[in-house]
């Protein structure tokens, strides 16, 4: 049985090698936003507020563009629906804690914090402080993710535009899935995401982000049913 | 102004993290869908990576010989037998580097 310490500090671990690629999204992140002729107090707000990578250059880009308020804000929660996903998954883990800290644990979910606090639940389900591995990881991307964003609002963008850093966000999340590659099934899972979210990234609001899943998990439904 | 907008956007971005873990009890989920749950990071994930790769700045296409379709294959051979996050991502990012900055300089 491993301890909460021990337990959080491996999230900690799990989650760092993914901070190659936050840190200099974080650092373009506030940058733009700067660039985009918000102040740099708003710029900065997002991150505490919204912490959510690309919804927020979306937001500002959006606004910046004429957008009316309400157009960014559903922008933002359409982006983010990816999340009720991820809470549905986890779930099952965190069904024990008290409802007070499911609601505090539930600001630190992001994406590459579920992807490895996910494997990890998948490894160890009998571990009594399960949940302090995604705190771990939670915590981690937030400190991060706040220093990165606030860097790059101060600094604004020292990351060399010509080194497309914003390309190692792909490699970040292909870095999470390529082990999954094994399996005939996910493969297949994950060409229709894929390709869905070409054909439809075009859609208002943003909305492919949350309807290639749909389509992918509507297969795997199919998938495990012809399994059968 | 800016700042509501940005508060909306944060409650509305909180209640898509909080409402499947906090308000959604696990029985309520049957068997089934969580079969299908399993393939949430396969279904997901690939919404973020192929737009990132195959979709340029201005929203449109890129060219079948565009540097980071080399990139993005060399990360999932790298990453596939290394079992490395940092493999992957620098090796993507290298081989990247190396066709913009070597090959079509």
């Amino acid at each position: 049985m491993l301890s909460k310490k021990q337990l959080f500090t491996r999230g900690m671990l799990d989650i760092s090698p993914h901070m190659l690629s936050v840190i200099p999204f974080g650092i373009i992140c506030g940058a733009i936003g700067v660039e985009l002729g918000f102040h740099p107090y708003l710029v900065y707000t997002m991150s505490f507020i919204i912490f959510g990578g690309a919804s927020q250059i979306v937001f500002l880009q959006l606004l910046s563009g004429g957008a009316s308020s309400l157009v960014a804000v559903a922008s933002v929660g359409i982006i983010n629906s990816r999340h009720l996903l991820y809470g549905a998954v986890l779930s099952e883990y965190l069904e024990k804690l008290s409802f007070i800290k499911k609601l505090l644990i539930s600001y630190i979910v992001v994406d590459q914090g579920f992807a490895e606090s996910n494997k990890f639940f998948k490894k160890n389900r009998g571990e009594e402080f399960l949940h302090y591995h995604l705190i771990g990881t939670g915590c981690t991307m937030w400190v991060c993710w706040q220093i990165a964003t606030l860097s790059g609002i101060v600094l604004g963008s020292f990351v060399p535009e010509e080194l497309g850093l914003k390309f190692a966000i792909p490699l970040t999340f292909i870095a999470i899935v390529v082990q999954d590659l094994k399996k005939l099934d996910h493969v297949i899972v994950m060409i229709t995401c894929g390709l869905s979210s070409l054909l439809f990234f075009d859609a208002p609001f943003k909305s492919y982000i949350i309807i290639s899943p749909l389509i992918a998990l509507f297969v795997a439904a199919l998938l495990l049913r012809l399994k059968k | 102004m800016t700042l509501t907008s940005i508060i909306f956007a944060g409650i509305l971005t909180y209640f898509t993290r909080m409402t499947m873990i906090a308000l959604i009890s696990r029985d309520m989920l049957g068997d089934k869908i969580k079969a299908v749950l399993e393939y949430v990071p396969s279904a997901v994930f690939p919404a973020i990576i192929f737009p990132g790769i195959f979709i340029n700045d201005f929203g449109t296409f890129i060219e079948i010989n565009d540097p980071k379709i080399f990139g993005a294959l060399v990360a999932v051979i790298v990453g596939y037998f290394s079992k490395n996050i940092i493999a992957t991502i620098l090796a993507g990012l290298v081989s990247y580097w190396f066709l913009i900055f070597v090959v079509f300089n």
